[in-house]
């Protein structure tokens, strides 16, 4: 009886890995917080006779990590979401074929990292450091108005950043103290933090959910390091209608970095042409301006105009912290160590 | 069946394991080719089902990483690293089980022993917390014991200080109170199944040849659990030592255990090498550790004829047994129910505060967030109908159970009797459990990307692929909980059946089945909740369209907004609510000729 069962279960195994001949199946590979309008992307699979599959493989890291494992016989034809942080790896690993998308000619040169267009700007946004507005205005304390005052004392404990060895923000935040204060210059300043109470979390939803005293979780510090466009988002997801956002960002020089992800056609697909569709489908206005309100990115195509909450409530720095992504593959490892060694032992 | 067999229950120092080998030679000699394939039968299934998803993958993944040549390029450093990284991992580990037995054990004593009102409220409520995502009991704990949580917003108030007392939140003792939390709930089960089911006799003949209670207890009842006990330490060490979300979010970045680094080094760094070292040491010491128990537990093991559970429960009589049950109900429902407390209450608190003056913050009642969940406010394509995240959670927590309980049973029996292939198998079972599942994942990914059979489509994309993992770290419990049950039906009840002529089958269902059918259920609860909760399982697959409860639950947490955080606490709270039901339902199924046990 038990072999029987377990017959059945291998025959029907078998059965569900032979799906049905139907519409040609394109398989898009990406991170967990990739999100998109379902009329959008029907509209797109109905254009081309296609059934697009979203194959949603962990954080970006994990997902690329398994694109670059799986790239003698992948799992999609496309992969999205590696950003400027993680490119280099993704570029050193050949994962990508060259696609020079005709809409690259409305994406500003900025955006464009990879001169061979393996890797193509879809959109970008900038971590900087959230402020609970409340707070400061109760405690009638001034908004720090760049890095160096973030080490004052009328500030101490009152910044909670993320891990940037097990999060996203929390490298990109590091990355522009690399930025500002140099690679010689970094350990001082974080040193300085350190001694202010810096408080250090896991991830981002610790930092924003449970430390940040802005959000739902009220907790103990008044700022936090999260995206640009949180504001918009606290707006949007209001628990009651609000007309401003409880939270704004710091927009000094240097103090926010600026995140770009990227899409590409994987290596060895077998629906080229498909595949360059839905890359110029990414890059065309309609997906553009579905991708705000979705995902809390800005779009890079010149001609997407931005969502009203965008345009009322999030802010874009003029002086983001940029680095060159060799720069970052070649020294990640080292500054992160270097990091964990002055704030966390 | 027949109980009247009184003399065995008291052959407590019959060694089981030898005897019954002995038995097993004799036979062997006679009828040797069938007799092999009937050893060799029962571990087809779980050898097939583990080999094929969970050795064959591992070994892909650990062999790229493992290799001379990208080996060499790891030097002293990071060996010495690895050291204090072991070092700190089996530390929590050993004080978290410790923790773990001191509360579990009363507890277990408390569930097997007496009846009391709310008792089985009180059993469900323990056996939450097992499958509750980390982000949401961190969440409970920060509510509770954060530096805003109510306990230190309460002594702030009362004493006036300035800043909060107790300092919780990313200290070793959050990281082992949540172990406690999680993993008190096997002590609960396959230590209380045991005791539940003890021969009272042996303990009355005690106490009639001038025992105390004391001395019962500590000669008697003690010894005659050891099986138990060492199969819940067993397991419960292996969730502490390979201790992940629990780490990094209530014990912060200032700890790190072997998978948290296993964690960093393959997805952040990319240092596969190091990974694979790593995975590989965290493999070999559950090795060990499931060596070191199949070593003890056969010495240890004895056979007693297993009574009824009615015939053990009794009302607290003495002030000292009321003492007792008022003590460990209350300290249950303190460690239980508070942390968990706050995830209802807020997914239906709003926090309604005039903007600007947020520093006194107050609460009022509302529906919002659950309405919320049924509406796709922005049109996504990933919005999940908390309805349908719901019966995909189900239908995978379904076919877990009866995957791992048909894989389990054939195994765990097999174990009874255990021969050299016994022997030698058992600790290997238990490796699912010590397995990185970040290093699985990618084992997963460079093996299953190809189709298993040619022409057809990989099965890393298939929905199926998502049960089977479940099933992957849902057998070690079965098999363990299964196993204490199966071994303590003495061989004599089987043969006096026998000689009355019964047929094996008859056997099977009359002798063995009412005995194990408890065990059953609590293998059958095991499975459930593990699959209900996911445990690292989600980094196994990517799926694209059947997301479930836990996933629902992370995907409000990952952008900002009072609405998401809402939704995700009702989230959690159907998740809890679910659960709860679906325990007491496996509980309450009344198993064909289950009988009293």
């Amino acid at each position: 009886m038990k072999r029987f069962f377990f017959l059945t279960i291998l025959v029907s195994l078998s059965l569900a890995a032979c799906a049905p001949k139907g519409p040609v199946t394109l398989t898009v590979m990406t991170h967990d917080s990739f999100a998109a309008s379902a009329d959008v992307v029907t509209a797109f699979e109905q254009a081309n006779n296609v059934k697009v599959t979203f194959l949603k493989s962990g954080d970006t890291g994990a997902a690329l990590n398994k694109a670059i494992l799986t790239k003698d016989a992948p799992l999609a034809d496309i992969f999205y979401g590696v950003d400027n942080t993680f490119l280099s790896r993704a570029l050193e690993a050949g994962i990508y074929e060259p696609y020079a998308s005709p809409l690259l000619a409305n994406i500003p040169a900025e955006f464009q990292l990879d001169p061979q267009h393996r890797a193509l700007p879809v959109d970008y946004g900038d971590v900087c450091i959230n402020y609970d507005r409340a707070y400061f205005a109760d405690h009638s304390l001034a908004v720090p108005q760049s890095l160096e005052e973030l080490t004052r004392p009328e500030y101490k404990g009152l910044l909670v950043v993320e891990n940037p060895a097990t999060s996203s923000p929390g490298l990109a935040f590091l990355l522009a103290t690399v930025k500002h204060f140099g690679s010689d210059g970094y350990l001082d300043y974080w040193r300085s933090l350190r001694v202010n109470g810096v408080v250090v979390v896991d991830g981002w939803e610790t930092a924003y959910y449970t430390n940040f005293s802005a959000s739902s979780g009220r907790g103990p510090q008044p700022m936090a390091v999260s995206y640009a466009s949180s504001p918009a988002a606290e707006v949007v997801f209001a628990e009651m209608p609000l007309t401003e956002s409880p939270t704004a960002s710091i927009l000094a020089p240097d103090a926010c970095f600026r995140q770009v992800e990227f899409v590409g056609i994987l290596n060895g697909t077998k629906n080229r042409s498909l595949a360059e569709k839905f890359v110029d489908f990414m890059l065309e206005v309609k997906f553009q301006e579905d991708m705000p309100l979705q995902m809390f990115v800005y779009p890079v195509n010149r001609d997407a105009g931005l969502p009203e909450e965008f345009v009322k409530y999030a802010q874009i720095p003029e002086q983001p912290a940029r680095l060159d992504p060799a720069e970052i593959a070649a020294n990640r490892e080292k500054w992160i160590k270097a990091w964990t060694e002055t704030v966390l032992r | 069946m027949d109980q009247g067999v009184d003399g065995d229950g008291v052959a407590v120092s019959q060694r089981v394991g030898e005897s019954e080998s002995q038995r097993v030679d004799e036979s062997a000699s006679q009828r040797s080719a069938e007799s092999l394939i009937r050893r060799i039968a029962p571990w087809l299934g779980v050898s097939i089902f583990l080999g094929l998803f969970f050795f064959y993958p591992l070994a892909r993944i650990l062999w790229l990483g493992l290799n001379p040549a990208s080996l060499s390029g790891l030097g002293i450093s990071s060996l010495r690293f690895t050291f204090d990284v072991l070092l700190f991992t089996f530390y929590q580990a050993f004080l978290s089980t410790l923790l773990t037995l001191l509360i579990g054990l009363p507890a277990a004593y408390l569930f097997a022993r007496f009846v009391f009102r709310g008792k089985s409220l009180l059993r469900l409520l323990t056996a939450i917390p097992f499958m509750l995502p980390t982000v949401v009991v961190a969440a409970g704990f920060n509510a509770l014991l954060g530096p805003r949580g109510w306990v230190n917003l309460g002594l702030m108030k009362l004493f006036g200080l300035e800043a909060a007392p107790i300092v919780f939140v990313y200290t070793l003792w959050a990281i082992l109170l949540a172990h406690v939390f999680y993993n008190t709930t096997i002590v609960i089960r396959v230590v209380g199944n045991a005791l539940a089911h003890l021969d009272p006799r042996l303990e009355q003949a005690a106490r009639l040849l001038g025992a105390d209670a004391r001395r019962t207890f500590w000669r008697v009842t003690l010894p005659l659990l050891r099986p138990s006990i060492l199969a819940a330490v067993l397991l419960v060490f292996l969730f502490d030592f390979t201790s992940f979300g629990v780490i990094l979010l209530l014990g912060g970045p200032r700890f790190a255990t072997l998978e948290v680094e296993i964690y960093m080094q393959a997805i952040q760094i990319f240092n596969l090498p190091l990974a694979a070292v790593l995975s590989f040491i965290q493999l070999l010491c559950t090795l060990a550790f499931s060596i070191l128990y199949s070593r003890i537990v056969t010495r240890v093991a004895v056979t007693t004829a297993p009574r009824s559970a009615a015939s053990n429960l009794r009302r607290a009589r003495i002030w000292r047994e009321k003492l007792f049950v008022g003590g460990v109900v209350v300290l249950l429902l303190t460690l239980f129910l508070l942390p968990m407390l706050s995830l209802p209450l807020r997914s239906i608190a709003r926090l309604e505060s005039a903007r600007g003056e947020r520093t006194s913050v107050t609460y009022g009642l509302t529906g919002d967030y659950y309405r919320e969940l049924f509406v796709n406010r922005l049109g996504s394509l990933f919005y999940v109908p908390p309805f349908k995240a719901l019966t995909n959670s189900l239908s995978y927590a379904a076919l877990t159970v009866i995957l791992s309980l048909a894989l389990g049973f054939p195994v765990a029996s097999a174990l009874t009797r255990p021969g050299r292939l016994e022997r030698f198998l058992d600790p290997f079972l238990m490796l699912p459990l010590g397995a990185s599942a970040v290093t699985l994942g990618l084992g997963f990914i460079i093996t299953f990307n190809r189709p298993l059979i040619a022409g057809h489509g990989s099965l890393i994309t298939s929905p199926l692929l998502v049960p089977l993992a479940h099933t992957i770290i849902a057998l070690p419990f079965v098999i363990r909980s299964l196993q204490p049950a199966l071994a303590s039906i003495p061989v004599r009840l089987r043969q006096a059946a026998a000689t009355l002529g019964a047929s094996p089958l008859r056997i099977w269902f009359m002798v063995d089945w009412p005995i194990v059918s408890r065990a059953t259920l609590a293998a059958a609860i095991f499975a459930f909740t593990v699959s209900l909760g996911e445990f690292g399982a989600t980094s196994l697959v990517s799926r694209p369209e059947y997301p479930t409860l836990p996933i629902a639950i992370y995907r409000f947490l990952s952008q900002p907004g009072g609405l998401n955080y809402g939704q995700a606490m009702a989230m959690a709270t159907i998740l809890m609510g679910v659960t709860g039901l679906g325990i007491l339902l496996i509980e309450r199924f009344r198993l064909p000729g289950a009988g009293e046990f």
